[in-house]
């Protein structure tokens, strides 16, 4: 009898494991209908994306997919880049490294000459090295890892840097005088939030802001801040930095509350997500400014076209990761354009050409204004800040 | 007066940590093996009630009430299907079966729950008491875990020394062949060891989120080492050894953070944990047992 359950067990995940497979493959087979669609014609730039469209992650991948697909329309409504229409052509990876490298090699096969991915910091650094050694142009909408770029002359990212968000938000807190007394909290036991932090420090003091308290916490002891923020409280601080997700942000917040402590709370891209977390009391993060380089509520143009686009061909309102894709398009056409490239040209050709191409380009878009790239990879642009208000994120000027 | 404040959340830490340390404590006295699933049953306690409170809307006192019956029962499933069948066998094997059961509990958790952090709603609805025109605030958290503590502490201690199932306890404890001799039912005790250490998990799992608000399935993991660790600093076995060993454990942890560095509040704890253990080996309040061979 306990033979015959456990093979039907067996049996039962093993076709649940088939009709699994069947989906995927359906997807990816739709997706490729589509590419194949419009790389029919011509000669076209062929543009390859990657990302989790299933899975943890799927979010933040199905965001990418379906911003890149609606910038790709645009250009090739408007003519295209140097009068050659693009196909484009996106890949699950489920977030993870291997699959990813299995998903680059799909899209090689397919003849991608350019790859505006991957979505995650941990499958990008795998698939860099191997767009390295390919001679490959890559462009990552939201991988902030340094490690992508490290030694990756091809590599080029449209979000920040994780240590850079650092500098930027020192920068944005100085320029905009919220405060002049800061209280920092952040992980000691995480490379993103002691990077950040690490920048953070340093900036702040060439801007002359005054740093009253420096605490951290650890991975081992992250549920308890009672005592931090009773120090940062005794030491004045007006302003609080808190450099790591949105976890620990929500229990900050509460026991700040707990402790009648109300300093400015200023996070970084961590804290993208403390509006979703379940049973939050949302009130407690009235006021919270937050750095992200994209809020889906402000008033330019561009921002109002892409979000009502957005939502009427896949429903839901856009996150920064589908902004930094959207943007990715335009700014491969810049370069694409600088570059005085047709289709014609090898792969190596193309990459070595846009390497030097995107850094003169200056790029005015959704995630920031005059982006510009240094010859590490990295994006340098006007940071923007929102504030949390009513529950919804508001920009401020 | 910033002292003071540091001191109560030190009591209040420690005191989750005590109540926590009692689990271990008991067990390691009765049934001679550490369940470390036993952090992962605080989580599980700490779900019911959340599910309990804020989906079908019960009173705090009912849903931790419930909590109790269900981490109790778990408790003494958790005994009967993984425990028990190994009481004959090499110490390594139950341990390593208790850390089965652990990381069991917490996938089961995350299949149930998932991996998205839920905030908690403190059981306590009292803000607290502010003194000294607000110089010092003691949130009502801290007073009720300190009390509940205290409380939980008196009533066990009782029940070991003057009643039946509690001599029995302490029979098993002492010698095991000897007791069951005596016409002691030692799986009965030892089942009801764990089903007294799962409830007790079930309220430590209720203040611990109150004061810590945030629940994942890996919430009762780090809580449960620290307690562990309070178990051994006051002696591992002695009920007295856990209260003092969780208070100790939580107002060095606390005041290290406010004194000396936050960065480095954990290894001061653990460099404390070292040196008293050289000095005295079995802990505080441990006792020193021959080993009869």
């Amino acid at each position: 009898m306990k033979k015959k359950l456990l093979s039907l067990a067996l049996v039962s995940a093993m076709t649940a494991s088939l009709f699994v497979g069947c989906g995927d493959a359906a997807k990816s087979a739709d997706g490729n209908d589509q590419a194949t669609e419009e790389a029919a014609g011509e000669l076209t730039w062929k543009i390859g994306g990657i990302g989790p469209t299933t899975g943890g992650a799927a979010q933040y991948g199905t965001g990418v997919m379906n911003a890149i697909q609606i910038a790709v329309d645009e250009v090739n409504a408007d003519g295209g880049i140097n009068g050659y229409q693009i196909a484009f052509n996106f890949q699950d990876d489920e977030a993870d490294a291997q699959k990813s490298v299995n998903a680059y090699n799909t899209l090689k096969d397919w003849g991608m000459q350019i790859l505006e991915g991957t979505v995650t910091s941990g499958a990008c650094t795998a698939v860099s090295a191997e767009t390295y050694n390919d001679r490959i142009f890559q462009i990552t909408p939201s991988a902030s890892s340094t490690d992508v770029t490290t030694g990756h002359d091809n590599s080029f990212q449209i979000c920040f840097s994780d240590p850079n968000q650092g500098t930027v938000s020192a920068d944005y807190i100085a320029d905009n005088g919220l405060a002049a007394k800061i209280g920092i909290i952040y992980d000691s036991s995480d490379t993103y939030s002691s990077g950040v932090y690490q920048n953070f420090a340093t900036e702040t003091q060439a801007k002359g802001l005054e740093i009253v308290a420096t605490e951290a916490f650890t991975s081992d002891s992250k549920t308890d801040f009672t005592t931090q923020l009773q120090k940062c409280k005794d030491a004045g601080a007006e302003l609080l930095f808190l450099p790591f997700y949105y976890t620990e942000a929500a229990i900050v917040l509460t026991q700040a509350n707990q402790m009648d402590y109300a300093p400015i709370f200023f996070g970084v891209d961590g804290l993208d997500g403390i509006l979703s977390v379940e049973n939050f009391d949302v009130s407690l993060a009235e006021g919270v400014y937050l750095l992200t380089p994209f809020a889906a509520d402000a008033e330019d143009e561009a921002t109002q076209s892409f979000v009502s686009k957005y939502e009427e061909q896949f429903g839901g309102i856009p996150n920064q990761f589908a902004a930094d894709a959207y943007d990715g398009v335009y700014i491969i056409k810049e370069a694409i354009e600088s570059a005085n490239l047709t289709p014609e040209a090898s792969n190596e050709e193309i990459c070595e050409a846009l390497i030097s191409a995107i850094q003169s380009v200056n790029y005015n878009g959704l995630t920031g204004e005059n982006m510009t790239w240094n010859a590490a990879g990295e994006v340098s642009k006007d940071p923007k800040a929102v504030v949390i208000q009513n529950g919804a994120y508001v920009s401020v000027q | 007066m910033g002292f003071l404040t540091y001191l109560i959340n030190g009591l209040s830490l420690g005191s989750v940590y005590a109540i926590i340390a009692l689990g271990y404590t008991m067990v390691y006295g009765i049934a001679k093996m550490l369940n470390f699933a036993h952090g992962d049953v605080i989580m599980i306690g700490a779900y019911v009630t959340f599910i309990g409170m804020s989906s079908s809307g019960i009173p705090a006192v009912p849903a931790i009430v419930i909590s109790i019956i269900v981490c109790t029962a778990l408790g003494m499933l958790i005994e009967k299907v993984a425990y028990s069948p190994l009481r004959k066998a090499t110490n390594l094997a139950v341990l390593i079966t208790a850390i089965g059961v652990s990381y069991f509990l917490q996938n089961i958790a995350l299949l149930l729950f998932g991996s998205n952090p839920v905030s908690f709603t403190s059981v306590v609805k009292w803000q607290g008491l502010s003194l000294a025109g607000g110089q010092l605030k003691i949130t009502g958290n801290a007073i009720v875990t300190i009390i509940s503590c205290l409380i939980i502490m008196v009533c066990l201690m009782w029940f070991v020394k003057h009643t039946k199932p509690g001599q029995a306890m302490r029979a098993v404890s002492e010698d095991r062949d000897a007791a069951t001799l005596m016409g002691i039912n030692v799986n009965a005790t030892i089942s009801l060891t764990f089903a007294i250490g799962s409830g007790l998990a079930a309220v430590a799992g209720a203040l611990l989120c109150s004061s810590y608000p945030s629940l994942t399935p890996y919430t009762g993991s780090m809580p449960g080492i620290k307690a562990f660790t309070a178990a051994v600093f006051g002696g591992i076995g002695s009920i007295p050894g856990a209260l003092l060993g969780g208070l100790l454990l939580g107002i060095i942890e606390i005041l290290a953070k406010a004194y000396i560095s936050s960065q480095l509040a954990d290894a001061i704890v653990f460099a404390v944990l070292i040196i008293v253990l050289l000095v005295k080996p079995t802990g505080i309040l441990g006792k020193q047992i021959k080993e009869k061979v």
